[in-house]
């Protein structure tokens, strides 16, 4: 018989389980914690001044112009969008392949989806110019006609992709979340405390009837992640590949698109995970080395699937024969905004195959500092998708050259002040551990016949 | 108006705040003694009790027979009906009630609505499906009456209602006692 690694360390009673994770509701955080929020702030404040200048000024504060009209607003969408992802794919897809490793890091890996698809819906919406009529991408009744959005559009299949994606998610993880509010709401001594659990726990009870229904849904749930996953980067793909630019124009984009996605969030975990257990030293035994581990071992595979990728594009330009589809590739790697296309190959190719070594998947310092490359890396490849495509196509007398402004700096580190302000948030305020669902796994590992019956 | 509106919150608040019933609770610490007593429990011909639990419990639907939740076809019939109306809303708008001619597409250009299809079969499932589950489990419910605080922590109960089929105080409560329970007593669920 195998010998099983325990999944939560230190041989918790299920009353340790409830005290540690309710602990971090219930208790006034650490100074510590108080700075990592001050310096999420700080950011947002940035982010909330740059953003309230370039809807007030005009987009032109930004570095967009003719040819290059998508720039960081939408490189940073994607980037985004791409992060939350690994959430679901953790979630859902875990789930579905019953892999029990995936309990203790669910809930946080779900919260980075949320937060990263709120961050990331906020640029298409600060990129139309004019966002305070966002509201026409939707289809409703109105007064032009009715004149109804283009639904052959790729655009209107994002805002379906993307509003689907932010309503599931938030359900799927919300849904997840009820009965860990009954348990707060159950142990709480202060009567505001017990109010609002309380009512976000919607009177929950936990009868056997009420978990039969439960894990049904909680599974049907995952079900339907799983393919609203891979249909939302898809679609974010068809953005560009249903346009005719060369390097946009390619049929690999959903694939390529998700792997990536899958690859950059992993990243983002990571990094997430490593400050979570710097900032709350207690959370060590639920988010152990081995699931640190298994990460860097999913970064170095979707590491390669990219690079894959971008080899991928060399070879169709060449096969292709197609005068432009070469210029293009050639152009990515030795024209003007070459550095972009060496710092993504550096830092997603490269980089990441250093977690082929045990002793550096199972070190802190090497893993925070690789998942910030891969950060770097997967923003710089949607950069190139984007920018480097626009900024020479198929007549010189169209080409140009995009040069970035402290609008589009600000934009791009502010968006991070936004996503770990709420990150942190949610890491005082909702129980960050799913306390229902890592109690059933807490003797893996340590009784001598557990043999997992699933 | 106003006291009409009063009378509809009233209602609603009567509606969702279930006051319970009296019963006998037997409570344990151990999960598997738990779905051991539940088995019991039923052998002995009470119908209509329920077990409470801080989490899903292995074994306890086969202990207490409790039948496969049909969720999945709530599931699958509207996830359908979004995809059917993802189909007509496209080709409604696109076709019939405003047609505009883009790039020369046909007006009922079908692989381009397929995207808005999908999306809104997944977000119909979806929700539906946890529609059903806090309409079966009857949620919300205001302050719900609690047996015991930690059995939503570590401690797990049995409770047999006074309405259930074969209820009998003396005799259920000798019975969880034989079963192991760290605690009997009279209470509300």
């Amino acid at each position: 018989m195998m010998h099983r690694t325990p999944l939560i360390l230190g041989k918790k009673t299920y009353k340790d389980i409830s005290d540690d994770i309710c602990a971090l509701v219930e208790r006034f955080p650490s100074p510590r914690f108080m700075l990592g929020l001050a310096g999420a702030q700080f950011l947002f404040l940035i982010f909330v001044l740059v953003q309230g200048a370039i809807v007030f000024k005009g987009l032109g504060l930004m570095g967009v112009s003719h040819p290059v009209g998508w720039a960081t607003d939408i490189v940073t969408f994607v980037f985004w969008i791409g992060i939350g992802h690994a959430g679901t794919l953790i979630s859902a897809i875990l789930f579905l392949f019953r892999q029990k490793w995936r309990t203790s890091i669910a809930r946080t890996a779900e919260a980075m989806t949320v937060f990263a698809v709120m961050t990331a819906g906020l640029f298409p919406i600060l990129h139309v110019g004019r966002p305070w009529l966002a509201y026409w991408l939707l289809p409703y009744p109105n007064q032009r006609g009715p004149l109804w959005v283009n639904f052959r559009s790729p655009l209107i299949w994002d805002v379906f992709a993307v509003s689907t994606y932010a309503t599931v998610s938030i359900v799927f993880w919300y849904v997840g979340m009820v009965p860990d509010f009954a348990t707060v709401r159950d142990r709480a001594k202060n009567i505001w405390r017990k109010r609002i659990y309380g009512l976000l726990s919607l009177g929950w009870r936990g009868t056997a009837h009420d978990w039969n229904h439960y894990e049904m849904v909680y599974m049907l749930l995952a079900g339907l992640a799983t393919p609203l996953v891979l249909s939302v980067h898809s679609i974010v793909s068809f953005d560009f590949a249903v346009s005719s630019l060369p390097g946009w124009h390619t049929t690999i984009f959903p694939p390529y698109f998700v792997a990536g996605a899958i690859f950059s969030g992993f990243g983002m975990c990571i990094t997430l995970m490593t400050i979570f257990r710097a900032l709350v030293p207690t959370i060590k035994d639920y988010i152990t080395m081995e699931h640190l581990d298994v990460m860097n071992r999913i970064i170095l595979a979707t590491g390669m699937m990219v690079g894959y990728s971008y080899g991928s594009e060399f070879f169709v330009a060449w096969y292709s024969g197609v005068e432009y589809e070469q210029y293009m590739i050639l152009n990515r790697a030795l024209g003007p905004l070459n550095y972009s296309y060496w710092t993504m190959v550096t830092c997603n190719v490269l980089i990441p195959q250093i977690f082929w070594f045990r002793k550096m998947r199972r070190n802190l310092w090497v893993m925070f500092i690789v998942s910030i490359f891969v950060n770097i890396g997967m923003w710089f490849e949607r950069f190139v998708i984007t920018v480097t495509s626009l900024h020479r196509d198929f007549l010189p007398s169209n080409w140009g050259m995009f040069h970035f402004t402290m609008f589009d700096f600000g934009a791009l580190f502010g968006s991070f002040g936004l996503f770990l302000t709420l990150f942190l948030l949610y890491l005082r305020v909702l129980p960050s551990v799913s306390i229902a669902e890592v109690k059933p796994v807490s003797k893996v590992g340590y009784e001598g016949g557990e043999h997992g019956h699933h | 108006m106003r006291e009409a509106s009063m009378g509809i919150i009233d209602k609603a608040i009567s509606c969702i705040s279930d006051k319970g019933q009296d019963g006998i609770a037997g409570i344990w610490d151990d999960e598997h003694k738990l779905v051991e007593a539940a088995k019991k429990t039923r052998d002995s011909g009470v119908v209509g009790f329920e077990a409470i639990s801080p989490f899903p419990l292995h074994g306890i639907d086969e202990a207490m027979g409790i039948p496969l939740s049909f969720i999945p076809w709530v599931t699958f019939v509207f996830g359908l009906s979004g995809c059917a109306f993802g189909l007509w809303f496209t080709w409604w708008t696109s076709a019939v009630n405003w047609p505009i001619l883009i790039g020369g597409k046909p007006m009922f250009s079908l692989p381009a609505f397929i995207p808005i299809m999908f999306e809104l079969t997944i977000l119909f499932g979806a929700l539906s499906s946890v529609a059903s589950l806090f309409f079966i489990c009857g949620l919300p419910r205001v302050e719900p009456p609690v047996i015991d605080p930690d059995l939503t922590s570590h401690r797990f109960a049995l409770f047999v209602p006074k309405t259930a089929k074969g209820f009998d105080k003396q005799r259920l409560m000798d019975l969880f006692k034989s079963l192991g329970a760290d605690e009997v007593k009279e209470t509300r669920f």
